[in-house]
């Protein structure tokens, strides 16, 4: 036995779901999977820039599902053809910054129902289905700003407390079956769900001083947690809500 | 309501228990997988699959899968 096979931290002979694989944190978490050993089933809905990720993966045996998992027909044509599965990453989400005063039923269900109506509904047909194997990891990526109010981040702050609450209940259901769950509240990363949600690139600058660490986080920060939470390393640990912030615990902004 | 699909029904709410281990006179509480979170998938089986509702309380006064299938008929 080589000593990578050895390694707690691999993530050989996994096979790992990462939703929202197309960019930032799930693109990130994706490549390092296969890095690590693992066999990885990519999902998002485009196209072109999900080709790219699985242009970025290393071993063989990867697969790529486009499907927009806000739609019950996608979410179960993907399970159908998964196979079971020792990892999930459940990254797929969306930002908005909306003032409390100006929230609009649309404002919530176009953060609502990608960022948590999604993932739980996923989740529930993965276990249907069965193909979460016992023993396996799953990761929620959620945020700081569940517990960290910045202005015009409620209905996303909103959407990230509810899916760690769902999560933690899904944490105590799976423990029987060794089946564990964490999630990860990142800080400031600069992906492109950042631009989309408004935020300038000078007010970016400004907010990078008030970290201890003098930077936001990169989606590789993020994704070298993740697999750690997806490799028998962390055995121990489900339950858990991992703060990943370059230090700014609540200066989002 | 058939008894042969109703045991297939309950032993797909088990997931380290092969569904030949389940019959209609198993004595389903004595098998290692029950628990309170597996009465509550049956629970939820009831009442999505055939539109019955069930409590905890009676899923755990049967004593076969047979018992069971006869409560919920009974509904």
């Amino acid at each position: 036995m080589d000593s990578a096979q050895n390694n707690l931290f691999c993530l050989s002979g996994k096979s790992i779901l990462v939703t929202g694989a197309s960019s930032g944190i799930g693109k990130a978490i994706a490549v390092l999977c296969s890095k690590m050993g693992a066999v990885v089933y990519v999902t998002a809905r485009n196209e072109e820039r999900l080709k790219e990720t699985m242009s970025l993966l290393e071993g063989a045996g990867h697969k790529m599902f486009l499907a927009d998992l806000t739609k019950a027909e996608d979410r179960e044509k993907l399970v159908n053809e998964l196979p079971l599965l020792d990892g999930i990453v459940q990254n797929a989400g969306v930002g908005s910054r909306v003032l409390c005063k100006n929230i609009n039923e649309s404002d919530l269900d176009f953060v609502f129902n990608p960022n948590l109506k999604a993932p739980i509904l996923l989740q529930t047909l993965l276990l249907q289905q069965k193909k979460v194997s016992k023993g396996a990891s799953i990761v929620f990526t959620a945020s700081r700003a569940a517990n960290s109010p910045s202005v015009g981040n409620a209905v996303y702050s909103a959407s990230k407390g509810a899916l760690i609450s769902y999560a933690k209940c899904l944490g105590l259901e799976l423990a029987p079956r060794k089946i564990r769950v964490n999630c990860i509240c990142p800080g400031m990363v600069q992906t492109g769900i950042i631009e989309k949600s408004g935020l300038d690139d000078d007010v970016m600058l400004e907010l990078q001083k008030k970290y201890p660490l003098q930077r936001c986080g990169t989606s590789e920060d993020i994704a070298n947690l993740a697999v750690y939470l997806l490799s028998d390393a962390s055995s121990w640990m489900t339950g858990s809500c991992i703060d990943i912030t370059g230090g700014g615990e609540g200066i989002l902004i | 309501m058939d008894l042969q699909e109703f045991v297939k029904d309950f032993a797909n709410q088990f997931d380290d228990t092969d569904a030949s281990e389940i019959k209609g006179d198993t004595v389903f509480q004595d098998l290692d997988e029950w628990s309170s979170l597996t009465t509550l998938a049956v629970i939820a089986m009831a009442k999505t699959q055939y539109g019955k509702t069930v409590s905890g309380k009676e899923i755990r006064s049967c004593e076969t899968v047979e018992d069971l299938f006869n409560l919920v008929v009974s509904k």
